[in-house]
């Protein structure tokens, strides 16, 4: 036990999540109250002393299904047919065809893939927890085709079992079955709160599936190869420019307390600033209530300038997620900065202030930039040079000693004409200028890239990969 | 548990309170508020492990009234500790009765053969004179008590430190009284809303318990039970609905307490089903800004 709650640490350490010695501490003492059998409450308890971020969950989650998941009496392997879990159910089932008229034949492996389809309907249909886990392990040892040591992903055998099953094809008979029952239309509300309970239902199954894979892998390849397979990046260190749909998701969750935590940072930073210079008007005035003698001094309050921010960004293919995200907490701290003016471009470029001013929903103004901004010059292929150019020479003059210009992208040029004389009046005319790349800092440089041709003329180039950069060198700004 | 093997002083044995993790879920149930497994789970590992419990999770979804609901089932005192900023040592822990020690030392002046220096200063640093706080109060007082610190987010992060005394080792430093120790360890509650990131040096002195919108049985179930007369199926539809809702992309999604609201409201109108046109008119309860409400009106009526 203390073994494994020792491999559990170490992995969790792995995967970036800060466990200190008092927690792990705190956590064997825990276990001592909690029975490991009662899963939940064990789950909950090591969580509670382990994780001391929400946004760790999910990680922490992955691994304990993978240290954890031999354990627990209903999380036991099918092997064959001595489960009796399934073997009762199964049983039942027959019951209901036989008075059905249908009449079933043998054990659950010997259904035809329509049956079972039909069976995970009716669990479906009905919300039956049970039979739905069930159907999730008969539908992995039938459809997954997993073979014991080879070395290919959990994913892959998801998708092969989900494309046996069709579960979108499960949903519309799901509604279709409801629409039945009911007798008469459903009301667009009600057709809406059906479809998203039988959705909910199908996610969990899908849950059921990849957990049931899971345990197979655990059980073949051992929980420490495992849990190096599924680990996954914290929302805050996923890339920008390698985020799957799914982190994308979780990214733009991630975003928002983020943004609300630097905006509340920033704020209380400004106010408690250092004491100022003495303030004699003030000093003098309130000097009158103690008959002219300065008792209490009173000093200026710096009120540091907000800075004037121009945003100028790369929005074609590569690099399109990192400038949403920038653009996104830009304007969600935009009280921070007396003004934002933000710019688009690919070969061409747009300015797209003004989605920003038309609407409240900034991820309505990012799905305007992404549709209506006219950012296409020739080909749609990235043009930093003109873009630049048509930049100074349609906005230069509003760039003053007060802007502090952001300069968003990868500089892949496809190796046209830098033109980077701009981004060195840029700097002359501008408070300060930044280049924010999404790369890792070791293809800077490489192919067509050349921020640093660029780079020499700003007075500084930072690498924001992810989210966790991205908002320590906004935190350095405003 | 009279000293942990971590050496926390306690002056007398603090009994267990709750037996199982099964028995603190059916007594909050009889209290009226529906824990799930991680909330019964980790409130029952604070009594064993004699730890705060740091409580995270949007406005709204029963953080505050977990305290309360424990407070109400042992049966203890709860003292409530609201933090905002600018909160400072005398309002949290505790501050010398100032005017009291002036009365004390004017009226030695005007007896005859006034008492040494030294006396009347020991003697106006003493227990009489010191007027206890929140956190002082929860770790003298005699009777079970549980203490509430809520909102921690909103001290800055200099006067967490204050903080720090109390929750790892239940004890209170007064310089000229020296340290006053528990004698029982209260248990506690820290509530944030997470508009901050709490230092590390607080997390790791807590149990961590994130609190979210409940699942749709649970919300079902929490509307049944806090709504008096309502029907399964009407109750059953506001939870449906409420959770379709929190699923769009809002500013605010609609709390446990609003959806109590709003389940409330559908009472009063005696209304027994929710159909498009009521759900419309209603929604001003559900949600509190005029865009989510737009949104949501046209999610919920036009089909997509």
């Amino acid at each position: 036990m203390l073994e494994l709650l020792n491999g559990f640490v170490v992995e969790l350490r792995n995967a970036g999540l800060p466990v200190s010695l008092t927690e792990n501490l705190d956590a064997m003492e825990a276990v001592q109250h909690i029975p490991i059998e009662d899963r939940e409450a064990f789950k909950y308890a090591l969580g509670a002393t382990l994780i001391k971020n929400h946004a760790h969950w999910r990680s922490f989650e992955t691994v304990f299904e993978v240290y954890f998941s031999l354990r627990g009496p209903e999380y036991k392997l099918v092997s064959g047919d001595d489960d009796t879990d399934i073997d009762e159910l199964w049983r039942e089932m027959q019951e209901q065809q036989r008075q059905q008229g249908d009449g079933g034949a043998g054990g659950l492996d010997n259904l035809t893939p329509e049956e079972i389809a039909q069976l995970l309907l009716q669990a479906l249909m009905n919300g039956d927890q049970a039979m739905m886990r069930a159907m999730a392990k008969q539908s992995v040892q039938r459809f997954a085709g997993m073979e014991p040591g080879r070395p290919v992903g959990g994913t892959y055998y998801l998708y092969r079992t989900l494309r046996n099953l069709d579960l979108e094809g499960m949903l519309e008979k799901l509604m279709d079955a409801t629409r039945e029952q009911v007798e008469g239309d459903l009301t667009p509300l009600e057709e809406r709160l059906e479809r998203e309970e039988y959705e909910d239902r199908i996610d969990k199954f899908k849950g059921e599936v990849e957990a049931e894979i899971r345990r197979r892998l655990v059980a073949d390849r051992g929980a420490e190869a495992m849990a190096k397979t599924l680990r996954k990046p914290l929302p805050e260190d996923v890339e920008f420019m390698h985020a799957s749909r799914d982190e994308m998701v979780a990214l733009k969750k991630a975003l928002y307390p983020l943004t609300r935590k630097l905006a509340a940072r920033l704020a209380r930073k400004r106010r408690h600033g250092r004491k100022g210079p003495l303030d004699f008007r003030n000093t003098v005035r309130h000097s009158l209530s103690y008959g002219g003698v300065p008792a209490e001094p009173k000093f200026k309050y710096p009120r540091p300038a907000k800075p004037e921010l121009v945003v100028v960004a790369d929005i074609s293919g590569s690099v399109a997620a990192f400038a949403r995200f920038t653009l996104m907490l830009v304007y969600a701290i935009q009280n921070q900065f007396s003004k934002v003016r933000s710019f688009v471009f690919i070969d061409g470029i747009d300015e797209v202030t003004d989605y920003f001013r038309a609407t409240e929903d900034i991820t309505e103004a990012i799905h305007r930039v992404n549709t209506e901004a006219d950012v296409v010059w020739v080909d749609g292929h990235s043009d930093y040079g003109h873009a630049f150019e048509v930049f100074w020479e349609r906005y230069g003059k509003d760039v003053g000693p007060k802007s502090t210009v952001l300069l968003l992208g990868d500089a892949r040029n496809n190796y046209h004409a830098s033109q980077s004389w701009v981004v060195k009046e840029m700097q002359h005319k501008a408070r300060h200028v930044y280049w924010l790349n999404p790369e890792p800092r070791s293809y800077w440089n490489t192919g067509d890239s050349i921020v640093g041709e660029y780079g020499t003329f700003t007075d500084g180039v930072f690498e924001c990969r992810n989210l966790r950069q991205l908002e320590g060198f906004v935190e350095k700004l405003a | 548990m009279t000293t942990t093997d971590r050496g926390i002083p306690v002056a007398g044995a603090t009994p267990n309170r709750f037996e199982t993790v099964q028995g603190v879920r059916e007594a909050l149930r009889e209290v009226q508020y529906l824990a799930d497994d991680g909330i019964a789970g980790v409130a029952f590992l604070a009594d064993r492990l004699g730890k705060p419990i740091l409580i995270e999770g949007p406005a709204g979804t029963g953080k505050t009234q977990l305290a309360k609901s424990i407070a109400e089932i042992l049966d203890a005192r709860l003292i409530r500790l609201q933090c905002y900023e600018g909160l400072d040592e005398s309002k949290a822990l505790y501050e010398w009765n100032y005017k009291k020690q002036l009365l004390r030392i004017q009226t030695e002046r005007g007896a005859e053969g006034s008492e040494e220096w030294t006396e009347v200063r020991d003697d106006i640093f003493s227990d009489e004179f010191l007027l206890t706080r929140p956190l002082l109060e929860a770790i003298t007082a005699d009777e079970p008590v549980v203490l509430l610190i809520d909102e921690v987010d909103r001290v800055e992060v200099e006067t967490e430190a204050l903080l720090l005394e109390i929750l790892s080792d239940y004890q209170v430093s007064i310089p000229e009284l020296g340290t006053i120790v528990a004698k029982q360890i209260p248990l506690v509650f820290l509530t944030s809303n997470n508009t901050r990131e709490l230092s590390e040096a607080l997390k790791r002195r807590c149990l961590y318990l994130h609190v979210d919108y409940p699942q749709l049985d649970r919300e079902r179930e929490i509307v049944l039970a806090k709504v008096p007369g309502i029907t399964e199926s009407l109750a059953d539809q506001v939870a449906r609905i409420v959770r379709s809702i929190r699923q769009l992309d809002l500013k605010k999604a609609p709390s446990v307490s609003e959806t109590l609201d709003w389940a409330r409201t559908l009472m009063l109108l005696n209304i027994d089903t929710i159909d498009e046109q009521t759900a419309k008119e209603t929604l001003n309860i559900l949600l509190k800004y005029q865009t989510d409400i737009t949104k949501a009106a046209k999610e919920l009526t036009v089909e997509d």
